[in-house]
């Protein structure tokens, strides 16, 4: 029993995609090549595709976001669908509903995806064990649990830049594992994707007990972590943990693990620096790396749109099918 | 209604605490066992229970009920949860002080026990607060609340943060012999954990509750108790490390003792794979290797008592993302069966495994049931150890359907319950 069954149909396709653990090499693959059909799209004067007429999804985020909202909005209307936004800390919840009613309630109305941020781990796979049998549900961020469509555009990102080989590379992930569903979710697609070398960069106190049994090699040194490295992904250090008794500065984080052109000439010449985004300058990284020539922060963005049309639109393809015999 | 006179003939009789264990008749007059073996020849029963082919032993003692009752009673009420534990041979239920209100009067306690006589089915026995309104400032009327009948004082699942008031405390009750009862637990170190932190926690992301928040908690009360010489009781240790602890305290001669929860012992962590909130539980499922260690101190009798920590739940208090979702499971139903399956599993011997449900939790209650000596109040017990079972919601007593056991088979099913001489549940009538 593992707790991603529930999004792989009984035919091995993409029913719900809560989570990059428990999916298959085949299948990160087939949305990474889906992306890269959409890449085009996304890049025409007319930017839409008919795939997800007549469907409606609805955003719904029981936690702030801008950037993952706007680009799920923005790949949810060139597949032509239907997008309802709801931000359910300013409605319901505070009125007492739970969360099931919500999900019932909004059922009701003929929902045919949902998209879903909460601050709980679990939420997703809680929200997709409960939906109706023709409704799928898309991981937009549970807790520190899993941000699966951050995972792969950050992959596809990788594989634009290095190639579809990542048997050979040496990807470095630096800063606050221990709360991080990015840095999760990250872990088990290069993983799956056989990358060579997996490590994370941290002081002890953010890095989460056991870590090496997902797969990935521990340095606390970041120009040790840093040595010969392909792609450095730094995350973002939420101000609040760096008062307290996780850090005592942000002078000495950015000291010991900020990220600096000198430091990064320890990595390959043609290393790569990404980043999820929103950047802390002058605590992850200097601006002068975040802007320079080895940064493909803003490509980040962008491939998100893709990836999460790519997304979307494998949920939806066998609900679509499914459902032509009675159209 | 006047006490029946009752023979039980021809079954195995259970008795660790005066360790028989052969087939012998038991005679119950007034309310109390007046004969076991022979029954005098002029005894004429009422009612004749034939016990052939089946068990007899005590009436269990669990020492951890939440009857939900004052103050949850959407959740289950004294009358539920009584007549719940007299289906699962349960005779005596011991109900911690949070309820709502707090038992930190003898007016609840009164209530309490007014309540379970009223549905004539298992007794009800209280844990006084130790602090009042568990607030961990000033001291309960501890003197008041043993007069009117708490068996001991804890301050429930909010361990004190003071150590200062925790010395005071521990030296009041110590005044007075009340045992005090500890949920051993460093909420610093928890903090807003909802599972064991490990692996597991890690790849979920759920927040985790390390080892050493038990363990600091434990070293920290031992302490204490040895500098005020208290006499306590650790509540459903989790960790293997723990209780070594108190097993080494123990060989040293400090005054405590220690139980299990049956959770604890058939599912470790990594249960939670799939989020289900039914392996939620505060103290968290452990590891494997606690798992092992607890087993390892049931069977060495560091751990002198099993308990169901029984914590029914409406529907709605499991269905929320995990970190959401309530705590703890409905356990009356299951404590028997689970008990018996540890001796199937070839952990505890049978005897052994009784012991942990009757003797056990009666002596760390300093109670006089949990055995079938002439004289001691008729609480009893009558089982088919060969037949067969599936928990779930329609074999399920309680009003709490909240369990991580749903469909498991067991075995055992409680024939008849005797409390006080009374049959309090008969499985023909149900």
């Amino acid at each position: 029993m593992k707790a991603a069954d529930i999004q792989i149909r009984g035919d091995g396709r993409l029913r719900h995609f809560l989570s990059t653990e428990g999916l298959t090499r085949e299948l990160l693959t087939e949305v990474l090549d889906t992306a890269e059909s959409f890449a085009g799209v996304t890049e025409q004067s007319v930017k839409k595709v008919p795939l997800l007429r007549g469907k409606t999804i609805v955003n719904l985020f029981f936690e702030a976001s801008t950037r993952t909202r706007t680009t799920f909005e923005l790949a949810a209307k060139r597949l032509s669908a239907d997008v309802l936004n709801i931000n359910v800390t300013a409605s319901s919840a505070v009125k007492g509903e739970t969360l099931l009613d919500t999900l019932r309630n909004l059922q009701a109305m003929h929902v045919d995806m949902f998209v879903v941020r909460h601050t709980d781990s679990g939420t997703a796979h809680f929200i997709a064990r409960h939906v109706q049998p023709h409704v799928s549900v898309i991981n937009a961020g549970d807790g520190r649990h899993a941000h699966p469509t951050q995972a792969m555009l950050d992959m596809f990102t990788i594989r634009r830049e290095k190639g579809a080989d990542f048997g050979r590379l040496t990807v470095a992930i630096v800063g606050d594992i221990a709360h991080s569903r990015v840095a999760r979710s990250q872990i088990h697609a290069l993983n799956l994707l056989n990358t060579g070398d997996v490590r994370i960069v941290a002081p002890r106190t953010l890095i989460p007990s056991h870590v090496e049994s997902l797969g990935v090699r521990v340095f606390h040194d970041l120009r040790e972590g840093l040595r010969d490295a392909d792609v450095v992904i730094m995350l973002r250090l939420q101000r609040e943990r760096m008062l307290g008794a996780l850090l005592p500065s942000e002078h000495e984080y950015y000291q010991l693990y900020g990220l600096t052109e000198e430091k990064l000439s320890i990595a390959r010449p043609d290393v790569t620096v990404m980043h999820p985004g929103p950047i802390n300058r002058g605590v992850e990284m200097d601006s002068r790396v975040a802007d320079g020539p080895r940064s493909v922060i803003l490509q980040q963005v962008t491939h998100g749109i893709a990836v999460r049309m790519a997304v979307m639109s494998m949920v939806m393809q066998q609900n679509t099918t499914m459902q032509e015999p009675h159209a | 209604m006047p006490d029946p006179r009752i023979r039980i003939s021809g079954g195995r009789l259970i008795d660790p605490a005066n360790s028989v264990d052969e087939l012998l008749d038991i005679c119950v007059a007034n309310g109390r066992v007046v004969a076991v073996g022979q029954c005098a020849d002029d005894f004429s029963a009422d009612i004749e229970l034939d016990a052939s082919g089946l068990h007899v032993i005590p009436g269990l003692i669990d020492l951890n009920t939440r009857l939900r009752e004052p103050g949850e009673e959407f959740k289950a009420t004294i009358d539920s949860e009584c007549r719940a534990a007299a289906a699962g041979g349960i005779t005596t239920l011991c109900c911690p002080p949070d309820t709502d209100p707090v038992i930190d009067t003898p007016a609840v306690i009164e209530l309490i026990r007014h309540r379970a006589q009223q549905t004539g089915a298992a007794r009800v026995v209280s844990l006084g607060a130790l602090t009042r309104g568990l607030e961990g400032e000033h001291l309960s009327e501890m003197a008041a609340l043993q007069r009117a009948g708490c068996v001991g004082v804890s301050n429930a699942l909010k361990p004190l943060a003071s150590t200062y008031i925790q010395r005071r405390a521990f030296e009041y009750a110590a005044t007075f012999g009340l045992t005090v009862f500890l949920h051993a637990e460093d909420t610093a170190l928890s903090a807003k954990g909802c599972m064991h932190e490990g692996n597991l926690s890690t790849r979920l992301g759920l927040p985790g509750i390390p080892e050493a928040a038990e363990t600091v908690a434990v070293a920290r009360d031992l302490a204490l108790i040895e500098q005020t010489g208290v006499r306590a009781h650790f509540c459903r240790l989790t960790t293997q490390r723990a209780v070594r602890m108190v097993a080494r305290a123990r060989f040293d001669g400090v005054p405590v003792s220690a139980d299990v929860a049956i959770p604890n012992l058939y599912l470790s962590e990594l249960d939670t794979i799939d989020f289900g909130a039914d392996y939620h539980f505060i103290p968290p499922l452990r590891t494997q290797e606690d798992r092992d260690g607890l087993l390892e101190g049931l069977q060495r009798g560091v751990l002198s008592a099993l308990c169901s920590d029984h914590q029914p739940h409406e529907a709605d208090a499991k269905l929320a993302p995990f970190p959401a979702t309530e705590p703890g499971a409905s356990g009356l139903d299951s404590l028997l069966s689970l008990t018996l399956k540890l001796v199937e599993e070839n952990h505890l011997l049978l005897p052994d495994a009784i012991a942990r449900v009757t003797s056990g939790p009666a002596s760390i209650l300093n109670i006089p049931y949990g055995e079938l000596s002439i004289g001691r109040a008729a609480d009893i017990c009558i089982l088919d150890p060969g037949a067969t079972w599936r928990l779930d919601e329609t074999s399920m007593h309680s009003q709490g359907k909240n369990t991580p056991f749903r469909g498991w088979e067991l075995s055992g099913r409680v024939r008849y319950t005797l409390r006080d001489g009374h049959i309090i549940f008969s499985s023909d009538d149900s």
